[in-house]
């Protein structure tokens, strides 16, 4: 039996109207860093929309994902600026050195490899957050130490 | 205090905050916009606070520092500005600090490391104002960003906030749309479309409720006005939509913000509480009997969702698919209401307008492009960052005055606006005034703003297999078109790329282009030709030099590429040779290295290591 407590106390911070469905998802994101199954069936139970409704929500927004994602999560800027100031170099670097296709997680559970595109901070560019953590004018040649040195491992 | 429950009370209150400032004691700002905060800004500002403290310095504040929002030269950050002086200290670290105090806020002396030093003149400027990079603006939307604190809203009192909304509570409703069209303001998130003309179009609309959007989904790639503004003055945009509310009669407003924003939501969210606390929202706003709200919807990071009639399904908290437009959003809109849907900067030139007029708003601009618009210059280009000048400056006057030329002294090639909706345009045609209407006639588009300069070692094919790609990802899959016209698109850029393009090719995509201009079912599809139209007509030589000739003049495409070292320029210094992940660099210390081509995957490390430019792409 799962503790639906867990997941009762971020659907009951809103409006009990389909409004809210997309917010307690990204909550969900936020707190278990993926949207689990048993959280998609109680939001239908208490919001009493059809669980197909949720999965369509969770399959086409971006900022919600079905699988479980890595400790940490790496997001590489792919917006324009990034990209013409080598994004891509730094990209495949991280796929390469941390052995993972973009949009993946490593097979440790420790990193997810993700783009981004535009997080808005373009005169930083190329733009890596590690963690939400900001890090402007990011090289290819030094992504790995930055990832180790914020990450400890 | 509480609720504030008339206009009078208002004046009252801003006159009683304003006789605690001590306007000739020193202020010190940090910026914390997302920018200053990834480079330090956090530590900075704790510096001055603790010897502020330590020293019981009286400083014009109780609090000592402020803290604001994005200055636009993010580039330069973190950014500290003083105050009565006016001046500017750039990349300050905690370090510094001490310094400062000593020098700059008690003995008024300016420390020369931290100024402004231009790069071409090498001439250094103390004073904000003298900087080029702000010397050639006139501010408008961004008039309080950086020197108001956005989390608190006495601030924005002090700035003269809610002064527009006052005069238009005694305004008649149709006098204030009258007021908005007059001024010309168009719609700043891309369309164009006159705001006043939009608030009229849905008040003949006969309904009993209304709604009233800001769309905040500011997803082109190298625009970021609208994250600014709401980061660092949430209150104009919540000012200008309840002057709206009163103008089209709204009780309810959204603001949709992008998931990638948080910043952005947690000082908007901060900002409608403190709004609400003071009585300037919910009911019987300052005493007038008028009652008007506002909500945030976070946007679940899918483009297409700045997309008029996808947004509005989107905050009703369904899957962001757009709808086919033979019914207006101004008629049937969110909840099939008539419903306004603005975006954040055109919010933020609402209350100005009103307080100043129209007459004066229309003063500035073109005769088609009234006004000012926010550009985030930014690609390769000396200065990056946000700048609001007056319509119909040339794309040259932007990037060599306000910008100051192209990085490491390279050609400028071209400028990219307008995101994926947009295009490219070439150098020789930099002199074009920057409007709505000549961006669009040069077929590219005004957009949010981004202005992405491109230099010699930019691939035009690239650039459009770039944005091709973007829309692949992002295209919702309702229509047939878009859904399966775009792949077909990015298999052609592709094959151009790697060598195995034919002239059939770019025919091939003109095709496609005309189809889904023509036959998607938004404007995320019919606008997806302009990335590739406008490359293929102003850089046809470059699709030729991949096809006919198998090469990549600008370097980028890593098929028609081969790394080698320059032996002149090679000092043997075993760096790139260290940090090759091939291993395929090879050489002995003090002579110079070669690269193994048939193991070199072209990943570019050795170039991004190397400090004497050895690393040749040919």
């Amino acid at each position: 039996m799962t503790d639906v407590t867990q997941f009762d106390r971020i659907i009951d911070r809103y409006e009990k109207t389909e409004e809210s469905l997309l917010a307690i998802l990204q909550d969900f994101q936020r707190e278990f860093h993926y949207v689990p199954e048993e959280g998609i069936r109680r939001l239908s139970e208490v919001m009493e929309v059809p669980e197909s409704k949720i999965y369509a929500m969770g399959t086409f927004y971006k900022a919600i994902s079905l699988t479980p994602r890595g400790r940490h999560t790496i997001k590489v800027c792919t917006g324009t600026a990034c990209h013409l100031k080598g994004a891509p170099q730094i990209l495949e670097t991280l796929e390469r050195e941390l052995k993972v296709k973009r949009n993946g997680t490593t097979t440790d559970g420790e990193f997810t490899l993700e783009c981004v595109n535009c997080v808005g901070a373009c005169a930083m560019a190329p733009l890596t957050l590690i963690d939400e953590e900001y890090h402007g004018q990011t090289r290819s040649s030094k992504i790995m130490d930055m990832v180790k040195k914020q990450v400890g491992s | 205090m509480g609720a504030i429950n008339s206009i009078e009370q208002l004046e009252a209150y801003r006159q009683e905050i304003a006789a605690e400032v001590k306007a000739d004691l020193p202020t010190v700002l940090v910026c914390f916009g997302t920018g200053c905060q990834a480079n330090g800004a956090r530590p900075v500002a704790e510096a001055f606070s603790d010897i502020i403290a330590e020293q019981g310095l009286e400083l014009n504040l109780s609090i000592g520092i402020k803290t604001t929002g994005c200055h636009g030269y993010c580039e330069n950050g973190p950014l500290v500005a003083l105050q009565p002086q006016g001046i500017l200290y750039l990349k300050v670290k905690p370090d510094d600090v001490p310094e400062i105090v000593e020098k700059s806020i008690k003995k008024g002396e300016i420390i020369e490391r931290l100024i402004y030093r231009d790069k071409t003149t090498s001439e250094m400027i103390a004073e904000y104002s003298e900087i080029p990079f702000y010397k050639h603006q006139h501010r408008i939307a961004l008039r309080n960003i950086g020197a108001v604190d956005p989390t608190n809203i006495d601030d924005y009192f002090l700035a003269g906030g809610y002064a527009g909304l006052v005069k238009a509570l005694g305004m008649k409703p149709d006098d204030i749309i009258t007021e908005i069209e007059n001024s010309g303001l168009r719609g700043r998130g891309g369309g164009g479309f006159p705001a006043g003309t939009k608030w009229r179009s849905c008040v003949a609309v006969d309904s009993d409720v209304r709604y009233l959007l800001c769309n905040g989904d500011e997803g082109d790639p190298g625009a970021f006005m609208d994250r600014s503004i709401m980061e660092g003055d949430p209150h104009t945009v919540i000012e200008g939509m309840i002057i709206g509310a009163i103008a089209i009669g709204a009780h309810m407003g959204y603001i949709f913000v992008r998931d990638e924003y948080p910043l952005a939501v947690r000082n908007l969210s901060s900002a409608i509480e403190a709004a609400r606390e003071k009585g300037l929202l919910g009911e019987n706003i300052l005493g007038s009997g008028f009652s008007f709200d506002i909500k945030i919807s976070r946007g679940g990071g899918a483009f297409v969702c700045g997309e008029s009639s996808a947004l509005m399904r989107s905050v009703a908290g369904e899957v962001g698919e757009p709808r086919a437009k033979y019914i207006r959003s101004v008629e049937r809109g969110l909840y099939d209401k008539p419903t306004v849907l603005n975006n954040v900067e055109t919010w933020a030139n609402v209350p100005e307008i009103i307080v100043k007029g129209a007459e004066w708003y229309a003063s500035l601009g073109t005769e088609g492009s009234k006004g000012t618009k926010v550009f985030s210059l930014v690609g390769k280009v000396n200065n990056t960052g946000l700048v609001e000048v007056s319509m119909g400056i040339s794309i040259r006057e932007l990037v060599e005055n306000i910008g100051g030329g192209i990085l490491n002294g390279k050609r400028f090639k071209a400028v990219q606006t307008g995101g994926p909706s947009g295009g490219c345009i070439p150098e020789r045609m930099a002199d074009l005034p920057v409007d709505f209407d000549s961006l669009t006639e040069a077929g590219s588009m005004m957009g949010s703003g981004g202005i992405i300069v491109m230099d010699e070692d930019t691939c035009m094919v690239d650039v459009a297999k770039y944005f091709i790609n973007f829309l692949v990802e992002e295209s919702c899959g309702k229509c047939t078109p878009c859904r399966d016209g775009l792949p077909r698109m990015l298999d052609l850029l592709t094959d151009i790329t790697e060598g195995r393009g034919g002239e059939e090719h770019v025919a091939l995509l003109e095709e496609l282009c005309d189809l889904l201009t023509w036959g998607a079912l938004c404007g995320l599809g019919t606008s997806a030709a302009n990335p590739v139209l406008s490359t293929i007509k102003y850089f046809r030589d470059e699709y030729d030099a991949h096809i006919r000739d198998k090469k990549c003049p600008a370097g980028v495409c890593k098929a028609l590429i081969t790394y080698s070292i320059d032996p002149e320029a090679c000092t043997g210094c075993l760096l790139c040779a260290k940090k090759c992940p091939q291993e395929c660099i090879t050489g002995e210390r003090k002579e110079p290295h070669t690269i193994d081509t048939a193991k070199c995957i072209k990943c570019g490390v050795c170039r991004d290591v190397c400090t004497y430019d050895a690393v040749r792409v040919s």
